[in-house]
Order: C-alpha cells, then structure tokens, then sequence
C-alpha cells in the first residue's frame, strides 16, 4: 500500500529570510543531514549567509535568478523558496521556515518533521470519505465501521501540510489581540482534507510531490505590501487552494496535521505595524467563495492544463475585481512557463 | 473575531452544566452498572432509559439517578402502529428515546462505555465536553488547520476569511472511544487485538459537503436544531440489517446539515470502550450493509435537498422520497425504510407539537 520512497528522491528547501541560520541548521542536523539542501537567499537580503559546515548544501541567490532571464515573478521575500522548487532536480519537496526548530511530541520526543512529510506522502491519502479516527494508515489505527471499502485504498497524497507550536500562524489582527496566546496543543493526528474542502495551506512546513504538483506550486497572489513577515503574505494560502482545486479534480490527496515544528515568536509584537495596510481581511472574503465555486473542465487531465485553465477562470472571474487577482493570473501563467523551461525535469 | 481581555492570569469560563436542559439516553438490553462509574458526572441529569429486547425483564437503575425508562411494551403503547418505525432487539431503539424527551440536548452513550482518563491522567468529564462543543460555533466551510478555533488556546489561522469567524450553529457533537475502536467486523476479525490508544487532543468540524461515519456509541446533539433527523433506521429483529443504525443517522443528518448551513463536530471527548462484541455475530448483521454502502455513499454524497425544504421535518420527508426513489432498487428494505422514516416524523410530529409547528433548523 506504501510506496517505497528514498532519501535520494528528496530535496529540502530553505528559504533565507535572515542571514544567520547556524542555530537552525545545528537544530535540524540529525534529520536533515542525510539530504540534499537548496538553500534560497531572499535578494533583498544583503549581508552574507552563515550556514554551518557538514550538509551537502547549495545556496541560491539573486544573481542565480537571473537564469530565468525576464520574468514577471517576484522571489523577494517568502516567495524566494519558489525558485528553490523550480531548480530542484528531485521527485519531493520539503520546505520550512527558517525561523522554526524541531518541535517536542506529546512524550518529550524531538519530531523528526522530515520523516513524518515523507510518511504522509509514502501512505495514500483518503479524501472521498472522512475517517473518524482520522489517519486509517497509521500504526493502530485503522478504518472504522461504515467506512466504505471501495474507498479504502485511497489516492496519492501529493501535498503534506504541517503545523506549529508555540507561534502560530495567525493574521496581523489576531496576533496583535492575542499577541500573549501561543499554540501549545500538539493534536498527534494526520488527516487528509475532504474532496471540496478548502482549508488555508501554510507554507511554513509543507511537503509536496514536486513531479507532479510543481506546476501548481507558485507564488501567484502578492499582496500590495507584502512583507518579510508571514502575517504580510498570502501567497501559501493562494497557492494551497489553487493545490487543493487541482488535487480534487485530478484524484489527489491533501493531509494536513502532523508533523509540527516549534516557531520562534521573535517577531511577535511587530505585527502592529502591518495593520493598517493588511488587505489580506477583505482579499480572503473574495478569495474563498470564488476557489469553493470553480469547475475545472474534464479536459484538463495534468496538472499543467489544470492551472492553465484556472489562470485564465482567475483573470475572467477574480481579475475585474481587484488587480492584485489580474497579477496573480498573470504569475500562474509566467510560472507554467517556467516549469516548463526550468522546472520539469527531474533527475 | 474573537477577542478577548487579557487578564493577568486568564481563567476559563466554566462550562454551564445545563442540567435542567440536557437528557441523557442510554439504551439497554442487559443492565445499567456501567452508570456507577459515570455518577459523578451524570447525576445531575434526567436519564431516559430505552429498553431492549424482553419487556418482562426488570432492569435495575442505580440508586439516586433520576430517570424514566420505557420498554417495548411503553413503545408500543405510545406509539400505537407507528411502533413499527423503532427497532427491536438492537440499539437503534435509542431513538425512541430522543423522540420522548422534551429536553433541548441529548447525549447518548451505549451501556459498555466508560470514564476515560487524558494523557494526565484526570478523568475525563465527557458530558462536559459534549456540552463545550455543542454551545460553541462549528466552522464548516472553510477547515481551520489549528482544528477548533473557539477552544482556549486556539484561534482562527492566517488566511481564515473574517467574514465566517462567526461560525455556524453546532448541531452534532460526535465523540470517540480509546481501547476498542469502533471497527466493522471484517477489521475486528483480522486484528482482535488492536486497541485505539491515541489521544488526539482536538474538535474539529467535519466540513461542509463531506461525510462521514457517525458512531452512536458517545453522541450529543441539539434536539431543538436536528432531532427529527436523528432516525435510527430499522435494524435488528426481522431486518436484513444490523449495526448501521447509527451511520444511517449519521448520513441523514449531515446532509440535512449540510442543507441548513448547521455544523458538526467530531473528535473530543473520548470514552473508554470496554466491550468488544462477537465479531462472527457483528459479520451476520452487518454483511448486507457492507455491501449496500457502496450504493448508499454515493447516494447520500449526491443527494440534494429541495431550496424550499426550510425544516429538518422537510427535509427528512424529502430525503426519504429519494431513498424510496435510488436505494429501494437496490433490495426492497430500502422501501420498508423510507416508510419508516416518514412514520417517524409523523411520529416526532405527534409527540413533539409545538417543534412541527415552529421552523426549526435554520441558522
């Protein structure tokens, strides 16, 4: 039922949004040693990258951007990991913030987050029924009465959502009302997302299948003021439900829940400041109804002629409305061109 | 957006018992002894009783606990031919229960299950979390990745429209079971020995347009908001069918549910399951509907309910039209079960006058 799933087919991406990333990696260096590291410098970032010796590492920066010659695309803050997704050669794709740490499990356990990703993407997915007892392929656990069995052999699950303790991922509003709230419930459950349901995809620890899902895997929508901050982003969130859309028109899994990974709250308190200019409140109510609503036609049968066609149902449909939607169509487009110029190929 | 005052050391609210305001209903068939372990939690509240099987049996109800108990004989009585609709040596014949209590909640729970203990070790007031659930919002239309947004600790994540913060209304709170999991027989037979002993520490709200299975054996629900939905089918005795009582409900009400923009919730709290029944005799009840749910899924996943269906009464009459209509091709129970769904609304009707006269269900 699992599928046989090897180191050697996984790439780790890194997005460097702060030039000192020696605690990081010494907190990660049992789980991701054994893996090849694309390492992506925000080009706004000046100062020089310290990243400590012993991972097989490639950092990319502003000038290995150029190799996409004229693009559309803006990589500058969160979005740089994107172009870490486009230079990877590997099958898998495992990204996390570079402000988070391995977490603790419910035992006093370090989380090996690398392992559970691939777990979740070595197991089917089971979106066509939901299981109470939620991931029927764990280790005791298993499908419970009046589960279907037509539907027990579940499809691929070609995205890996995972979550956080400690700081998390909350809008502007919410961390300034709740600045002294922080998550210290560790929910040990994996589940997979419902056909038709929509959830908001954080790329703070995400996992995909990048073979198949690369295409969809784009910074599309960039908020006016977007920011280093992830509460001045929603870039994940547009890229998760485009994801999801896709995923259930062509048969794939989405889970969401384990692993976690502890995120430092050094930010905290500076969300105040994105207050005023947030337009991520009003951008989500228009959001949401239009991804619950959209058909994709039975034609599109990959993934590429997937967001191809969502692209343009975003620019007809979203587009008059706000022109950071008639930007975020236009980027869906430039990024099905960069895939194919750039980032199909696996080795 | 919730917001709260932060106080030097928040304290949390305590959970309203709701005594006056919550049934419990238990059915049974052999005796109420698992009811010692629960006093300290279920005392406070007014208990109906349905038994099953032999009306000649006495089934004795624990000292101190308030409570009214109807066997077949009651059923029959107050029923009169409409008895026809509850089921008999199974037990679905709980919801007889629901239908007699005049109560806005109900929570339902099978006679082999137990206080639980938390990973800390504390017992676990089930009820309470039942009643948690019930009095705050579900969120089905859009899934919160932090699960339960309204519990202490938790909010709504990055990118969680404002304009669905409030939530919608919670109709169904369906909890789980540690120790025997709540598995069909076929599973129960290739591991015996399994039992469920993860914790997993959230509500969440099963979302808008998907279903799931819902397991009777730890319910609560809003009466007042879904009661009539809440049919337990015709199980047991001179049925083809058994052990599909409560996932018969459960299909009905979500897509019931689904139609009236109310919510349901799955996860905490957890009971302790004690019992495992034969699974030979399970595999006897349950084979026509191992079966038969390759149908019924799809049907229930594309059953619509009619705009104008602006109550839960409606809208189960409506639902039963269809199950008269697709399933009864499949094996004529399906037309002997779409009668005894309208005799139970013209049941609940009869029993329940002032609710058919007021629209209920509606957000």
């Amino acid at each position: 039922m699992s599928l046989e799933i090897q180191d050697s087919e996984f790439d780790i991406v890194i997005a460097a949004l702060q030039p000192n990333l020696t605690t990081f990696f010494e907190a990660w260096r049992p789980f991701f040693s054994r893996f090849h590291i694309i390492v992506v410098k925000d080009p706004d970032l000046d100062e020089e990258l310290q990243i400590p010796t012993g991972f097989d590492v490639k950092v990319y920066t502003k000038s290995d951007m150029g190799v996409l010659g004229d693009t559309s695309i803006n990589f500058s803050g969160h979005s740089c990991r994107y172009f870490g997704y486009l230079v990877s050669r590997k099958k898998y794709v495992i990204s996390i913030d570079d402000n988070c740490l391995p977490a603790k499990d419910n035992g006093g356990l370090i989380v090996d987050a690398v392992s559970q990703h691939m777990s979740n993407l070595k197991t089917p997915a089971t979106p066509f029924f939901f299981n109470t007892l939620y991931d029927p392929f764990r280790k005791g656990a298993d499908f419970v009465r009046g589960y279907p069995f037509s539907l027990r052999e579940g499809v691929e699950c070609m995205l890996s959502c995972g979550l956080w303790l400690h700081n998390a991922d909350y809008d502007p509003m919410t961390h300034v009302v709740k600045r002294n709230q922080r998550n210290t419930t560790y929910v040990d459950a994996v589940m997979t997302v419902p056909l038709g349901a929509m959830m908001p995809v954080s790329g703070i620890n995400v996992a995909f299948n990048r073979e198949v899902l690369g295409p969809v895997m784009f910074p599309g929508l960039r908020l006016r003021k977007d920011g280093k901050h992830r509460w001045d982003t929603l870039e994940d969130i547009w890229n998760g439900l485009c994801a999801k859309v896709v995923c259930d028109r062509l048969g794939y899994g989405v889970k969401t829940g384990l692993p976690y990974v502890i995120r430092s709250d050094v930010e905290a308190g500076q969300a105040l400041e994105s207050l005023k200019e947030w337009e991520g409140v009003k951008v989500m109510d228009d959001v949401l109804p239009f991804f619950q609503s959209v058909k994709l036609s039975t034609t599109a049968t990959t993934v590429e002629d997937c967001v191809k066609e969502l692209a343009s149902i975003v620019k007809e449909k979203l587009g008059p409305q706000n022109a950071i939607f008639a930007r975020a169509a236009d980027a869906m487009e430039e990024w099905t061109k960069l895939w194919e110029s750039h980032g199909a190929q696996s080795s | 957006m919730a917001t709260t005052v932060t106080a030097p050391s928040p304290s949390v609210p305590s959970t309203p018992l709701l005594k006056d305001e919550l049934d419990i209903v238990i059915p049974t068939i052999r005796n109420l002894d698992f009811l010692e372990m629960w006093r300290p939690f279920f005392q406070p509240y007014h208990l109906i009783i349905v038994q099953d099987g032999d009306p000649a049996k006495t089934i004795k109800v624990p000292e101190g606990f308030d409570y009214e108990l109807y066997n077949r004989n009651d059923i029959n009585r107050i029923l009169g031919p409409k008895a026809s609709c509850i089921s008999f040596k199974d037990s679905a014949c709980r919801c007889f229960g629901y239908m007699v209590s005049k109560k806005k909640y109900v929570f339902t729970i099978d006679d082999d299950c137990f206080v639980a203990k938390d990973p800390s070790g504390k017992d676990i007031n089930a009820l309470e979390q039942h009643i948690k659930n019930l009095l705050s919002p579900s969120t089905p239309f859009f899934f919160n990745t932090l699960y339960d947004p309204y519990r202490e600790g938790a909010d709504f994540v990055r990118g969680y429209p404002f304009s669905l913060r409030e939530g919608a209304k919670t109709a169904v709170s369906h909890g789980l079971w540690l120790n025997i999991p709540d598995y069909d027989a076929p599973t129960q037979m290739v591991k015996p020995r399994e039992r469920n002993t993860r914790y997993v520490d959230a509500v969440m709200t099963v979302p808008k347009g998907t279903l799931f299975p819902m397991c009777g054996m730890n319910l609560a629900f809003d009466r007042e908001l879904i009661g009539p939905a809440m049919y337990f089918g015709l199980m047991g005795d001179g049925q083809p069918i058994g052990r599909y009582d409560d996932m018969w409900a459960g299909w009905c009400m979500k897509v019931i549910c689904d139609h009236l923009s109310l919510g349901v919730k799955t996860g905490l709290p957890y009971l302790w399951h004690s019992k495992a029944s034969n699974p030979f005799v399970n595999l006897k009840k349950e084979y026509k509907g191992i079966f038969w749910q390759e149908d019924i899924i799809p049907f229930f996943q594309n059953a619509t309910i009619p705009k104008e269906c602006d109550t839960v009464q409606k809208c189960y009459i409506a639902l039963s039209e269809q199950v008269r209509e697709k399933l009864g091709k499949i094996d004529p129970y399906f037309v002997k079960l779409a009668d005894a769904m309208v005799t139970w609304i013209e049941a609940w009707d009869e029993l329940n006058p002032s609710a058919a006269a007021v629209e209920n269900g509606k957000a």
